[in-house]
């Protein structure tokens, strides 16, 4: 572009930033009336536009820019020691970790188990959803729903709101089979907010925006992990092992049970990858006119994705309202959609370790950051920026198992 | 004469309100080579395109092996006995050269997959020696063995070969072209849609000129190969 154009593009900017910011940034309503003005701000966010878009087509330099530290490479299989040791440091981690340490890590196995979920269907599968919470929140309310009306306990309640956050998946499926990238996303983010409408205005099922409370927390091994057995002749795993009971020991017994959720997951979805189904969701998503060249029938490959991807984030549901104990619409906003979508981007689309890592790493860093709270979603952008330049494939990218043929 | 194996009758397919096959009817017997071949824009992967049933035909019959298949859905009508690499070849980039194989082994059990591999390989080694490697990274040529590879592991009995000699090298063309040979050798037989009428005509047994959407020429490979017509149209005068 040339220099007087490129300035007068810049003073175009600055003049339509200032329109923007003049009213946000500019004007301000005094408590007793009247306004106030503050024109300092205005004029720095134009500078900065003005700069910016002026040098825009500079700051390619930027992608140039290598990071200096190297990420570790993912060697091949390793044997089963990496994740035999991942799996004892999991399981060690209750016993030493402090107390409020052990609420954040159950948060991130949750966010664990909706990454690997979603990755099936925006990793393997390729189809941009982001209107996963609807799923987690079917799940959640079954289990709420379920217990408060019917009695039904936390294991059966798995099963069942797994199996009908599958059974929405394939409703959300059906008719966005024929849409793809942007237009797939859109609608699935529609059918987000129409779940958690519905449960906010379904007054005599969902209690509305009250939510439901009171939801029994999960057992092991058919023992309550609560303070006293809720009836007679239950009995509370303390009375069982002979300890007296300490809230800290509700954290661990919760945090196990995730554990093993997620160990469940991992299991399946690793076992799925292999079998043909997986293969064929990679393919689904690499080219869709080939698959049918080869007699794949796309319908059923993009909705068993759709099914299986959901079937986890109910299970998460489920164990999320047994955790919580109370459950409001308000747990699943679009927001969290967000949230695990990064998870899975920032991780690598179709890596399960990454995925894992980024999940971790999402939940715990801001909640290290206690203080920054306000400014958690602005981080995210920025972090998701970055990642797009330097590393777009993301942190650990899926990586192709070498297959040898026998000579 | 047994019946063809492949019966095109009167077929008229539309994109939108644009007719794009106006009526073409067209013969493929069992262990023949037959090419079509015509202009940019004259209906050629129309035709093969409706065979594998997208778009459907608007009217007309396809029946193959006796069976009428006109209104199947694609990936019925590829699941028994057709096999076809498309145009542009659409390989899996991202999967390796093995595993765009076993794709295209996907109804097949391990044993067969197993055995088509090798049988694959043993037709282009070249495909061998990149088994571990992406597909998408291998150059034009390869990846017109692997597409036609991929059908192969279909064990079809009708191939469909959509313009395998686009954009290759001479050298590259002279194999592929060769290969298709060794297919029908082995008892499969070949539909060949290409722009290149030279090397089609003198490999295919019989030969159809699509011109517009309709076919305006049908007969021996070599009595096109000395047509008038054919050779001012399309071998260059």
């Amino acid at each position: 572009m040339s220099r007087p154009n490129a300035i007068k593009n810049a003073s175009l900017a600055a003049l339509v930033t200032a329109v923007l910011t003049i009213p946000m940034l500019g004007l301000r309503l005094q408590p007793g009336g009247g306004l106030e003005h503050d024109w300092l701000l205005v004029l720095f966010a134009c500078a900065a536009v003005f700069a910016v878009q002026l040098t825009g087509d500079r700051l390619g330099f930027l992608a140039r820019l290598k990071p200096t530290f190297r990420l570790p490479a993912v060697v091949g299989e390793g044997g089963p020691w990496p994740y035999v040791i991942a799996l004892l440091v999991a399981l060690a981690w209750p016993f030493v970790a402090p107390r409020d340490w052990l609420d954040v890590s159950v948060l991130a196995m949750i966010y664990v188990l909706l990454g690997l979920g979603l990755n099936i269907v925006v990793g393997f599968a390729g189809l941009l959803d982001l209107g996963y919470v609807a799923f987690y929140a079917v799940g959640a309310y079954t289990y709420a729903l379920l217990s408060l009306y019917f009695g039904f306990s936390f294991w059966e309640c798995l099963l069942i709101g797994g199996g009908l956050a599958a059974t929405f998946g394939v409703l959300l499926g059906f008719p966005v089979l024929r849409l793809r990238g942007d237009y797939l996303a859109i609608v699935t983010l529609g059918f987000g907010e129409i779940i958690r409408l519905i449960l906010n205005n379904w007054d005599s099922l969902t209690h509305g925006p009250d939510g439901i409370n009171n939801i029994p927390k999960p057992t092991l091994l058919g023992f309550e992990i609560t303070k006293r057995a809720s009836s007679e002749g239950a009995r509370t795993l303390w009375e069982a092992l002979g300890i007296t009971y300490n809230s800290a020991y509700q954290g661990m017994a919760l945090y196990l049970i995730v554990l093993l959720l997620v160990v469940f997951t991992l299991f399946v979805i690793n076992r799925l990858v292999r079998m043909p189904v997986g293969r064929a969701w990679e393919a689904l998503r690499e080219d869709e006119i080939a698959c049918r060249s080869l007699g794949l029938n796309p319908t059923t490959v993009k909705l068993s994705a759709f099914a299986l991807g959901a079937f986890f984030a109910g299970i998460g549901g489920v164990f999320f309202a047994a955790k919580q104990g109370s459950i409001t619409p308000e747990s699943f906003v679009f927001v969290e959609s967000a949230v695990v979508l990064a998870i899975v981007v920032l991780g690598g689309m179709g890596s399960q370790f990454g995925v894992i890592l980024a999940a971790l790493a999402l939940t715990i860093i801001p909640e290290l950051a206690r203080e920054f709270s306000e400014y958690r979603m602005l981080v995210f952008g920025l972090v998701m920026v970055l990642m797009m330049i330097w590393r777009p494939q993301g942190l650990l990218p899926a990586s192709r198992p070498r297959l040898e043929l026998p000579q | 004469m047994a019946e063809p194996m492949l019966q095109v009758e009167n077929v008229h397919t539309f994109y939108g309100k644009i007719e794009a096959l106006k009526g073409v009817s067209l013969e493929v017997n069992r262990g023949e080579i037959v090419t079509l071949i015509g202009a940019n824009g004259a209906g050629k992967t129309t035709l093969l395109m409706t065979l594998c049933g997208t778009p459907r035909a608007a009217s007309g019959h396809i029946r193959f092996e006796g069976r009428d298949i006109t209104q199947l859905p694609t990936h019925e009508i590829m699941r028994d006995g057709i096999a076809v690499s498309p145009e542009g070849r659409r390989i899996f980039p991202g999967l390796t050269v093995l595993e765009n194989l076993q794709m295209g082994g996907f109804f097949a059990d391990k044993a067969q997959i197993e055995e088509d591999v090798e049988r694959v390989f043993s037709l282009f080694p070249r495909l061998r020696e990149r088994h571990s490697q992406r597909a998408g990274t291998m150059s034009g040529g390869e990846q017109q063995m692997l597409a036609i590879g991929r059908a192969l592991m279909m064990r079809p009995r009708l191939l469909l070969l959509d313009e395998p000699s686009l954009g290759l090298a001479p050298l590259i063309i002279a194999q592929i072209f060769q290969i298709v040979e060794e297919i029908r050798a082995e008892g499969v037989t070949v539909f060949l849609v290409e722009q290149n009428a030279h090397r089609a005509l003198a490999l295919a047994d019989r030969g159809y000129v699509i011109e517009n959407g309709s076919i305006v020429l049908a007969d021996s490979g070599q009595a096109l190969l000395a047509n008038a017509d054919v050779r001012k149209a399309y071998l260059g005068g």
